[in-house]
This record gives C-alpha cells, structure tokens and sequence, in this order.
C-alpha cells in the first residue's frame, strides 16, 4: 500500500483528468492512461490497487466530469482522504463506489513512510497509529456506495430498469 | 425562523417540511446533458438492456461540447445520440449548432421559476438566474435518472449575497462575480446555496444574472438563485415555460453567511491563473502581454457582451500578436449580432467568429494554446491546463476587459480605452 500524498489546496478536475481528453476517453483503461496527468505525470504507473491519495480542501473542486472519481476506483484506490471535497466531486465518488475520507486531522497528522488505513465500517482512519474518526455518509448514500456504485446499486434494487 | 429558497424548493419537491442537513429524494423536472451523452447511453443500456428513458419529457439533450466534430470519435458519439433521441423518443433534442446548452436550455423556455434541473455539467447552476434550483450531477447520476427519475439531495445552508448600488460604466457583472468568488474563496460556498438579494438586482439585465448564477460552482456552490423581478418576466413572456412556481425566501431566512457588495465601489478586475479565486484589481495586474483572447462561453457569449466589447473596441483593430477568437453562445444569439452587424465588425477588426460551442474553453476543440501562452478568456475557468496545455496562462475577465486586451495586446482596464 502506497499514499499518494499531495500538500496542495483546490486539486481541480482538468488536474486529476485533463479536459482536452474528456471526450476522448471514458473507459477505464483510456482514462487510465491520463489520470492525474498535469498534477503527478507518473501517477498511472506507479499507482496499485489499495493505494491511497491524500490531499489538502476542496479536491475534486471545477468539472463534472466522472474520470476521475472512475480512474481513482479503476485503478484500485482504496479512499481519497482530504480535508475536504468539492460537492460535485463528493457526489461522483459516491456513484462510483469510490471511499472518500474527509479528515483535516488525519491529513495535518500525516507524515510521508507513515502507514495509513482506513476503516469505512468503524469511521476511523488510521494514520501513523494514530486513529482519526470521520463522518459516516447517511445510510442513503451509504448503501449506494456499498453496492459498488449508483448503478449497481440500480441494478439491485430496480427490477427490470426503469419500466 | 423563516425559509431559504433551497428549503422551500426541497419541501415542495420532496412534499415535506425539511431543515438544513436534511437528505431528501426528489423528481427533477429536467435533466440535462450533452455531448457526454453518448457515455451516459452506454451506462443506461448496460444497467437497463432494453430499457426506456423513464421520463424522455424531461430529457434535454444538447449538442455543444465538440462541435462540429473535430475527429472521427466524436462524430460517432454524435450519431449515437441521434439514434438513441429517435429511439426513445426524446422531444428536447438540439443538435450541433444550436448552441450552449447553458444558452439553450433557457431560449427555448426549458427553465421555468421554481424548477428543479439537473445537469451533467457543472455549470447547470446558470438557470438559478431564472429562479431555478439548478446543480451539476455527473454521467453515472444522470443515467440513474433516465432509469428511476430521481435523486437526493441534501439541503444546503445558505450564504446571502446582498447588492446595492448599479454597475457603473465599463464595470461588469463579470467583475462582480469575479469579485465575489475571490473574498469567498474556490470553496467558500461548498455545499450551499448562494441566494442574490438586494435592490441592485433590478439593475441586473437576465444576461448579466446568467454571468453571476453561472459562476456559483466556482465558489463550490450547489446552486446559486435570484429571485423573479420584471426583468425575468420579459424574458420568459414569449418563450413559454410555467412562471407560476416562482419561490423566494422569507424575509427572515436563516443564512449561515451575509455579505454586502456596493456595486458603485466595484472596478474591472481579472482572475489571474490558475484559480478562479486569485482574482486582482486590473489596477494592480500590470501590463500582462497576452497572445489569444476569448470572447464567448456560457459565461460571456451573449449578444450583450459582444455589443459590450465592440463598444470598447470602436473601430481599432486586434493587435498584431494577438489571436481573437469570437464565440456567440447560440444560433439565437450568432443571428442577432449578424443581423446587428457585429460579426462583420469583429472580423473587420481581425477577429475570428466559431460556432456557438464550448470547444476552446475546456480545451476541447479549437483554439487551443501553446506552452508558454497567454489567454484571456471570459470563460468561468482557468484551471492549468485547461485550454490544452498544461505550460500555458489563463486570464479571466468582462467581455469589456477582453475587448481593451485584444486591441492593446496587453491585459488592459477598459475604462481607459478612448
């Protein structure tokens, strides 16, 4: 297990998946390809199922474009922690299946080499031993994210679609 | 204590009374998409084969994004959405051409007071101009909707935005809420709703409210609203969408956040890169030499702010070393600024007109950059990157900024043009 760690604020959408590739690109491994791209070139090769990103308030802030809350679950991503996250960005995630982590203090606690796990069940994120807690989504969207996404969760729960 | 406009709307949506942090399911009454429609398609038909749009009236498909077609890819993407428009026989279908949807979307009375829209592009919150509760979901959300017709919703806390006063001279909406994103900071609104009050919203023509609601996600807004006045009622008369649900809140609402703008202090100012929120006096920018300017986009492409930018420009000519690039944001608007005589007097100027589209502002399709340019664009972004190359420089600002920049080849205050 790797963190990503980037110490910067307003991680925007054309940084973790450039617009001139929006309508390029929307599969997995196309999207794969530029993940993160203008923010951390190596990102999509070094990065391994279970991995961490981690970074300052307002990630996901700008598009609404899903690359890259599907890249980061892709990929394998285990959660994005960060101080905070920008709505729509938040809302991806969620549809996705993707864990998001919202912890000013695990982040500020957060040392590079320090060993990170999260706990989505208890709501608590372990950084360097040290246990941080983090609001659990309502159970609305918990269920969503737990199924896997929002179309799965569809598939689940919707019998034969939409009519 | 009294109700914001976001408690309102979700109550009457969800057909309950809600507090501030409540989730709540509701049916929009539009959901908007464009050229990532043809991603949305391939979601919809791998969760449900054979399944139908669950409500194909409220659809609204525009094409925008890429257009024409730049590349083989998306023309195919663009057929598959005209397939799928017949298939499922979607009514609010408008092909390459017509325009942003953004611009679209109200010309063609989809956006009425009190509606709930969705958008699978963060700029949806522009309808909040015309009272609607209107916010940015992404592909998979708006596939969900085709299938079940709904979604939740948290229901925000609210920042007021009080405004007296009028814009004063070559002074623009644009500047004012580019002022406004800069003291609330790139996610200073997250979350909320942002509500416009105050008697200078009078003064505010529909094309400057679209500026102002346009830009409330760069704050982080959910939506950002102004209430119905005379001004929005001249808009709507002939364009037919229901005016009977207006919503507004009460007068004593409770607002986590308030702040006061006097629009006669306000001066030109520019968003300096890479973060909408870095925004400076254009006294204090200095001489900024610059090698493309925009004008157009759903924030400035209004027929408004061409008229605006050739009433700074008169009859002086593009600077040499400068690349103008002169975006209408639909048919409606391009045909009335042909019929005006703007475009001639742009290309006159060395200018170059595109179709209406969003192409060059997300780096999509024209007018791209190259390492170590400069833009000025009226867009609502300047993301790194964002116009095609990582090593490039956005500027944002007023048509009437981009007018004084691209015949001084340098960022230049309108006010001191002639």
């Amino acid at each position: 297990m790797a963190v990503h760690y980037y110490d910067r604020d307003d991680i925007n959408t054309d940084l973790l998946f450039p617009g001139k590739y929006t309508y390029k690109c929307s599969n997995g491994p196309e999207i794969k390809e530029h993940l993160l791209e203008d923010l951390d070139p190596g990102f999509a090769e070094k990065v391994q199922p279970g991995d961490i990103v981690m970074a300052g308030k307002n990630f996901g802030c700008g598009s609404s474009r899903e690359q890259p809350s599907v890249g980061l679950r892709y990929v394998g991503v285990d959660a994005v922690i960060a101080r905070s996250f920008a709505r729509i960005f938040y809302r991806s995630a969620i549809n996705q299946g993707l864990l998001l982590v919202e912890s000013p203090e695990a982040v500020d606690a957060y040392s590079p080499g320090d060993e990170v796990e999260v706990d989505p069940a208890r709501g608590v994120v372990t950084v360097g031993g040290e246990d941080f807690g983090f609001p659990a989504l309502p159970d609305e969207m918990l269920e969503i994210l737990e199924d896997g996404g929002l179309l799965a969760h569809i598939r689940k729960t919707v019998k034969g679609g939409g009519q | 204590m009294g109700r914001t406009f976001a408690q309102k709307i979700l109550g009457r949506a969800s057909g309950r009374d809600v507090e501030v942090g409540d989730i709540v399911f509701v049916e929009p009454d539009c959901v908007l998409t464009h050229d990532n429609t043809a991603a949305i398609i391939d979601k919809f038909e791998s969760t449900v084969p054979g399944g139908k749009v669950r409500y194909p009236d409220k659809l609204a498909i525009v094409l925008d994004h890429v257009v024409p077609a730049a590349s083989s890819k998306n023309a195919a993407g663009h057929a598959r959405i005209r397939r799928f428009v017949k298939e499922q026989g979607i009514e609010h279908f408008y092909d390459a051409g017509t325009g942003i949807c953004h611009q679209v979307l109200p010309e063609k009375g989809l956006v009425a007071p009190g509606a709930v829209i969705v958008g699978s592009d963060s700029h949806t919150c522009t309808y909040g101009a015309f009272n609607a509760f209107a916010a940015g979901i992404d592909r998979t959300e708006a596939a969900g909707l085709w299938i079940t017709g709904k979604t939740w919703f948290k229901v925000p806390p609210t920042v007021s935005i009080e405004m007296t006063g009028h814009l004063v001279g070559r002074v623009s909406a644009k500047d004012l809420i580019l002022r406004i994103v800069g003291d609330m900071g790139a996610d200073g609104a997250n979350y909320m709703a942002v509500e416009f009050h105050g008697p200078a919203i009078g003064s505010l023509r529909m094309s400057d409210r679209m500026t102002m609601a346009n830009m409330g996600i760069e704050m982080g807004a959910k939506l950002a609203v102004f209430p119905v006045d005379r001004v929005t009622q001249e808009y709507l008369r002939n364009r037919g969408p229901d005016a009977s649900r207006t919503m507004w809140s009460d007068v004593d609402a409770d607002f986590c956040q308030v702040r006061e703008y006097n629009l006669e202090e306000l001066e030109p100012v520019v968003a300096m890169p890479h973060n909408v929120d870095n925004v400076a006096p254009i006294s204090e920018v200095g001489k900024i030499e610059v090698d493309q300017v925009f004008l157009g986009t759903c924030t400035n492409g209004r027929l408004e702010d061409l008229q605006a930018a050739l009433d700074v420009m008169g009859e002086a000519s593009v600077h040499e070393n400068v690349r103008m690039i002169v975006g209408p944001a639909s048919r409606e608007v391009y045909l009335k600024a042909d019929r005006a005589g703007l475009l001639a007097r742009f290309v006159e100027a060395g200018a170059m007109v595109i179709p209406p589209g969003c192409g060059p502002c997300l780096g999509a399709h024209m007018g791209a950059l190259a390492p170590g340019e400069r833009c000025l664009s009226t867009a609502n972004r300047n993301f790194q990157g964002r116009m095609g190359e990582k090593e490039a420089e956005i500027y944002l600002g007023s048509a009437e900024t981009a007018a004084a920049t691209a015949i001084a080849g340098h960022i230049a205050d309108p006010r001191e043009v002639r």
